[in-house]
């Protein structure tokens, strides 16, 4: 009787634990995600720094941010993300004047206005200073793309309003500050003069009259030579500029309207020239040329004359000019002086007055100052104090002050390309991590203030510190792995080329690494990054080797520039080696083969159709070797319509020594006809994703073997027409067709056309299907396809003597050169929202169920059940198909506010998510970026491998003691009625 | 298994057996096999129009080319269609038909070369049949050793759009076993099979204020799941009663025996420890 009394007992307890809650808690935010902002390189930086009240600075930046800083601490106030294609042309502060005194009251309130110029000079717009809201936009009429130029002149005044003059697209506005409206009715005449080239070799100047707009006079004159584009504009009247050989300055007068050329050669001013380069900072009267890695300063005098004033030998940044007391202008510039920096302001007429000379210790892993934006402050003792906002290479904005580094941001976070795992270091033995930090005691406190939290016993204080030690609990950022595979590091290489190891727990930085640090080769200046890859990941053998990725990189930005290998260190961030391969990258292909330290052989294709097998050593070569035969790769040519096969040929042995070198032949080529389809996107299948369930069990009993093969790739194509923005065609000129190609034998094994439909497609790829996502121009509608695919030929396994017997095909070897029995299921639905990127979850052991996970358009990630995408679902499912778990079909996805796991976060800019599996089968990690990192951990099926984070042990304690003592009690009480019974 | 067929209805409509020459009874889709090595053209030509077709037809030839190993492509075999070009300016290709080339002797040589090898037999088709080879030619290979039969079995799919090839699938009919073995045709005959195939139309999305999908499942309307036995339904509770009453029996009986009571109640709390 008391076994039962527990038993049922216990049974109750593991019930109560088990309803694990599917969607966030309130209070379970920020426990296993995080969130960070950033906003992107800084290309203007405009301070603020007049007013008594928060000292900010306004910045613009290549992700098309714009935002306001805290100058202090160097957080963001706000910021706007403006769309990818609306680039930021040029940033300025205007105050905005009240026009008249209707407006004084509301006028007094606000301090000023960001100005934004973008869209080539197409779009202005006005953002409230204080708080970022957009105070007015103004779209200006653009004919042509050109430069485009944003200047709030303050010495130009029309009406007590200062107008913002914009050029862009061939145009040049006047634009009130107040409103954003165009300026027609200024009453004092001036002039303003403005130089243009025509065809790059032809002058012009217009004297424009600011009250109406009238060109009053127009001159031009013809340089033979042509221009080569980059211009500094010493003085007011005066413009230097370079030829087209780069070999030439010219100094161009436009003085009352007449033009006049002056030509100096650079030879003239220093010794063998190359190509010379102009440097964007204003400094009046002096020009900042770049010759053969040196920055000289030369003079504009008078006449037209030029004269070498200084050299700086490194590389060196400058800023724009700024004034500072008494008629000066000073100027700011950085370069490098080993690990230090070396910061000069000087007087622009003088350049022998340094008005500040500061040397502060840098990070080698910054790089090089890119960019140097200066403010002057008043200090106490009256003198000029300085304060220099510095761009490095690897994107990073710091201020400095006083000699020293206020602040940093890690802004090249903000541009991230390529993203992988890697694990943490084993902890060892004897050296533990983890301190005992806990006695028992404070053990037992814990666990009761937990067990009063889920009794809803909990006074709010003990809420806040269950919360806290929440937070701070179980070392979830420790530097060692862990059973569940929880803690990772996620290694995100930038467009900067830096590396960046961030923690999965709290998402700090581990380790980075600027992979073109300045101590790097003169031979490849400036590599790119383009992808990483898990080079070594030692799980088996080689335990006492560190994981490492290979980071592949460029010389330039051609596709055929020679390439660059990096292997990295993941424990330490160190590089172990780097080499130039000498070839360009066209493709890198991880083999399934690893050499005996685990190693990953990898192929790497160049342009001239040979692959290079890497690391280039006699072992990987004889595994290759062995699997020669069965090594292929595929090329897509977008541009072509072409999608070609490749086979191994033969050693390269013929044209070079390189015993690593291969030639390939051609197998197969899919040829798009180029007047009817045009390929829009291409994917395959992870390659280390795992299936567990090959079968899938219809509710007829009846089985379905899933068609699983790495070798599949699916292609979109959509007319030409229809190539373009969603809208831009009739639904009877557009056509969207999706092809899976088995890249082997070039077989299309299923091609779907779709009718009236258009890109962009966004598709994911896992397991035997791809959902795909596309625009609808009949229904107006987006759509959502899933294509399951099915292998018929071992259809017949279904036979259970068969299986016993072994008369199965099921370990036969499948070749793809059998000609392939499947089928497809497909079906559709309607999706409310655009999409961004498509993902999917990841689990170690593929048994969990997946979840789609939709980025969707408001920059948020949605995580959609794969049972929505399922070709099986019918209008009335049968009740064996609902208990399958097979829903009724509806003609669009459900978005399910719940189902945000960004929750109220937004990531700005999405442009990627990555998901990796954790070492519990349940739980997969999932990484999203683009101007902000987001980190979250999934349970797509719950976590019904795992207690949850607050399970009340003390609770479960407590029970077993009560069961414990009652089963002692009803004990002693049934033994003496038993004696009772027996004296009876 | 009924279920799947639709899904091949569009590619496995016609696929010809050797030497069998088939009536042009479709329309669209048609495959005919050519002929023995050293025959020349099988074909009879079969120009008779239709009456209810205002699109009009007219014939095209193009070559396919093969190569053996890294060897330069030479002629191979002819295809022969129809191409009707339809009334809102769309092409087809209909009637087609095949006439292979057999191997010569020095090329039978040379695949016995490839086979020993094991080394790739590719085949060629130009991209666009009106105006060959198009834009480029499209390319299909397969392993030597996955060709010999009794003859040589070779299957063709040829998928089009309009007039262009956009992609050939080319193996032999059945599976490749793997490691492949090399063996000798037989006879040195192709027995060639032909499919093509256009793209499939895409269902339109349902939108369910109508029943759309009703044709799809043939049990539609809502049949109730065929009523399950009164065992099978309700073992799980029987089991327990059964064994609860077999237990009371032998109680009952125990009773009588020794006349005593109260062990009826402990009886029935075991029952309901059971139940659980």
């Amino acid at each position: 009787m008391a076994m039962a009394i527990k038993a049922s007992l216990l049974l109750l307890v593991f019930l109560s634990s088990a309803i694990v809650s599917f969607s966030l808690y309130e209070d379970q935010v920020g426990l296993m995600d995080w969130h960070q902002r950033y906003i992107g390189k800084v290309k203007h930086a405009v301070f603020h720094t007049q007013k008594a009240g928060r000292k900010r600075v306004i910045v613009s930046t290549e992700e098309n941010v714009v935002a306001s800083l805290d100058l202090r601490h160097g957080e963001i106030f706000w910021r706007h993300v403006l769309g990818t294609n609306d680039a930021i042309d040029g940033v300025e502060i205007a105050l905005g004047k009240c026009r008249n005194h209707l407006h004084y009251m509301w006028c007094s309130a606000i301090s000023g206005y960001v100005i934004t110029l973008s869209s080539q000079g197409s779009t202005l717009r006005a953002w409230n200073l204080p708080d970022g809201q957009m105070v007015w936009e103004t779209s200006l009429h653009s004919a042509q793309i050109s430069k485009s130029l944003l200047s709030v002149p303050i010495n130009l005044k029309v009406d007590k309003d200062y107008p913002i003059l914009a050029f862009g697209g061939g145009y040049l506005h006047a634009v009130s500050a107040i409103d954003g409206e165009r300026v027609l009715q200024p009453p004092e005449s001036s002039i303003i003069y403005v130089l243009g080239f025509l065809h790059s070799s032809e002058a012009v100047v217009y004297q424009i009259d600011s009250k109406t707009g009238e060109v009053v006079a127009e001159k031009s004159m013809v340089f033979p030579d042509g221009f080569s584009g980059a211009v500094s504009s010493v003085s007011s009247d005066k413009i230097v500029v370079l030829d087209s050989t780069r070999s030439i300055l010219v100094t161009i007068g436009f003085l009352d309207g007449d033009i006049s050329f002056q030509k100096t050669p650079v030879s003239d001013l220093v010794e063998d020239s190359g190509n010379a380069e102009i440097l964007s900072p204003l400094l009046s009267n002096m020009v900042a040329v770049k010759v053969n890695r040196r920055t000289i300063f030369v003079r504009v005098g008078g006449e037209g004359k030029l004269e070498v004033v200084d050299s700086l030998s490194d590389e060196t940044a400058m800023s724009v000019s700024l004034p500072v007391a008494d008629d000066q202008v000073a100027f700011a510039s950085a370069h490098h002086e080993g690990s230090k920096i070396q910061l000069m302001v000087k007087l622009v007429d003088d350049l022998e007055t340094v008005l500040l000379r500061e040397s502060i210790e840098m990070d080698q892993h910054r790089g090089r100052v890119d960019k140097v934006f200066i403010n002057n402050y008043i200090k106490t003792d009256m003198s000029n104090g300085f304060r220099a906002l510095i761009v490095m290479e690897d994107h990073s904005l710091l201020l400095l002050q006083q000699g020293a580094i206020v602040w940093s941001r890690e802004e090249g976070l903000a541009s991230v390309t390529d993203v992988t795992t890697a694990e943490l270091p084993v902890e060892k033995d004897g050296v533990s991590v983890a301190k005992v930090e806990h006695t028992l005691v404070d053990w037992l406190k814990g666990h009761m203030l937990k067990l009063k939290g889920s009794l809803l016993l909990a006074s709010p204080e003990d809420v806040a510190a269950i919360q806290e030690m929440r937070m701070k609990s179980s070392g979830r950022s420790k530097l060692t792995r862990d059973h569940n595979g929880f803690r990772k590091l996620f290694i995100a290489l930038t467009r900067a080329g830096k590396l960046f190891a961030l923690h999965t727990g709290d998402g700090r930085i581990v380790w980075s690494m600027l992979l073109n640090s300045p101590s790097k080769s003169e031979a490849c200046e400036r590599p790119s990054g383009i992808s990483l890859y898990q080079w070594q990941v030692p799980h088996h053998h080689a335990m006492d080797e560190n994981p490492s990725v290979l980071v592949v990189g460029r010389c330039g930005s051609d596709s055929s520039a020679p390439g660059v290998l990096s292997f990295v260190d993941v424990y330490t961030g160190k590089e172990i080696s780097s080499s130039d391969i000498g070839h360009s990258v066209v493709r890198v292909m991880p083999l399934p083969f690893t050499d005996s330290t685990e190693q990953r052989l990898h192929l790497i294709a160049d342009t001239e159709g040979h692959v290079h097998l890497y690391p280039k050593t006699s072992e990987a070569l004889s595994i290759f070797q062995r699997e020669f035969q069965n090594v292929y790769w595929y090329t897509v040519e977008g541009d072509d319509g072409i999608i070609r096969g490749h086979g191994m040929k033969s050693s390269c042995a013929g044209e070079t020594a390189d015993e690593y070198c291969f030639t390939t032949k051609e197998l197969w080529t899919v040829v798009f006809p180029s007047e009817s389809e045009k390929i829009i996107s291409t994917l395959t299948r992870k390659p280390n994703e795992v299936v567990h369930t090959q079968a899938k069990v219809n509710t007829d009993q009846d089985l379905l073997y899933k068609y699983v093969s790495r070798n599949l790739l699916f292609v979109a194509t959509v007319s030409p027409k229809g190539a373009g923005e969603i809208g831009s065609v009739t639904p009877e000129e557009s056509a969207l067709v999706v092809y899976l190609i088995d890249t082997i034998t070039g077989r299309i094994l299923h091609r779907l056309s779709h009718q009236g439909c258009q890109g962009p497609v966004h598709a994911v790829f896992s397991e035997n299907w791809v959902v795909y996502h596309y625009f609808n121009l009949r229904a107006h509608k987006y759509e959502v396809t899933v294509v399951e695919i099915y292998d018929q030929s071992r259809a017949e396994n279904k036979n259970v003597w068969k299986l016993v017997l072994g008369k199965h095909n099921l370990t036969a070897p499948i070749s793809s050169y059998s000609r392939p029995e499947m089928f497809t299921k497909s079906q559709s639905y309607f999706f409310a929202q655009s999409v961004k990127t498509i993902a999917v979850t990841s689990t170690a052991k593929g048994i969990t169920s997946k979840q789609l996970l939709i980025g969707t358009i408001g920059d948020q990630i949605l995580a959609l059940d794969k049972r929505f995408v399922d070709p099986r679902r019918t209008l009335n499912p049968s009740q064996a198909e609902k208990e399958e778990g097979i829903i009724p079909l509806t003609d669009s996805l459900p978005i399910i506010p719940q189902s945000y796991i960004t929750h109220s976060l937004k990531v700005e800019g999405l442009r990627g998510i990555v998901t990796a599996p954790a070492k519990l089968e349940s739980t997969t990690h999932v990484f999203a970026y683009g101007v902000d990192l987001f980190y979250t951990r999934l349970a797509p099926s719950k976590t019904y491998d795992s207690l949850a984070d607050d399970f009340s042990y003390a609770l479960l304690l407590i029970t077993i003691v009560a069961l414990v003592a009652a089963i002692y009690i009803t004990w002693v009480i049934s033994e003496k009625k038993e004696l009772s019974e027996k004296w009876r | 298994m009924a279920k799947l067929t639709p899904f091949f209805f569009l590619s496995s409509l016609i696929i010809s057996s050797s030497l069998a020459f088939q009536s042009d009874v479709d329309d669209h889709e048609f495959g005919l096999e050519g002929a023995k090595p050293q025959s020349t053209q099988q074909q009879t030509p079969t120009t008779r129009k239709r009456y209810s077709d205002p699109d009009s037809d007219s014939k095209v030839q193009f070559s396919l080319e093969h190569a053996f190993g890294d060897s330069d492509f030479s002629p191979a075999g002819t295809f022969s269609a129809r191409l009707k070009s339809w009334s809102h300016g769309g092409k087809t290709l209909t009637k087609l038909r095949f006439s292979r080339n057999g191997f010569s002797d020095e090329e039978k040589d040379t695949f016995k070369n490839l086979l020993k090898g094991d080394d790739f037999y590719r085949i060629r088709l130009p991209s666009n049949v009106i105006s060959p080879p198009g834009k480029e030619f499209v390319v299909a290979s397969v392993r030597a050793r996955c060709l010999p039969r009794d003859g040589l079995d070779e299957h063709f799919v040829i998928h089009m759009e309009g007039a262009n090839v956009l992609a050939l699938s080319y193996g032999s009919l059945g599976a490749c076993q793997y490691p492949r073995q090399f063996k000798l045709p037989a006879k040195w005959s192709f027995n060639s099979h032909t499919i093509l195939k256009s793209s499939e139309q895409a269902p339109r999305t349902p939108i369910f204020t109508e029943e759309v999908l009703g044709g799809e499942n043939a049990d539609g309307e809502v049949e109730p799941p065929p009523e399950r036995s009164f065992w099978a339904k309700y073992w799980m509770y029987l089991i327990p009663v059964g064994l609860v009453v077999m237990n009371a029996v032998t109680q009952a009986t125990n009773m009588a025996e020794e006349q005593t009571g109260g062990q009826a109640g402990g009886s029935q709390v075991q029952q309901s420890a059971r139940r659980r």
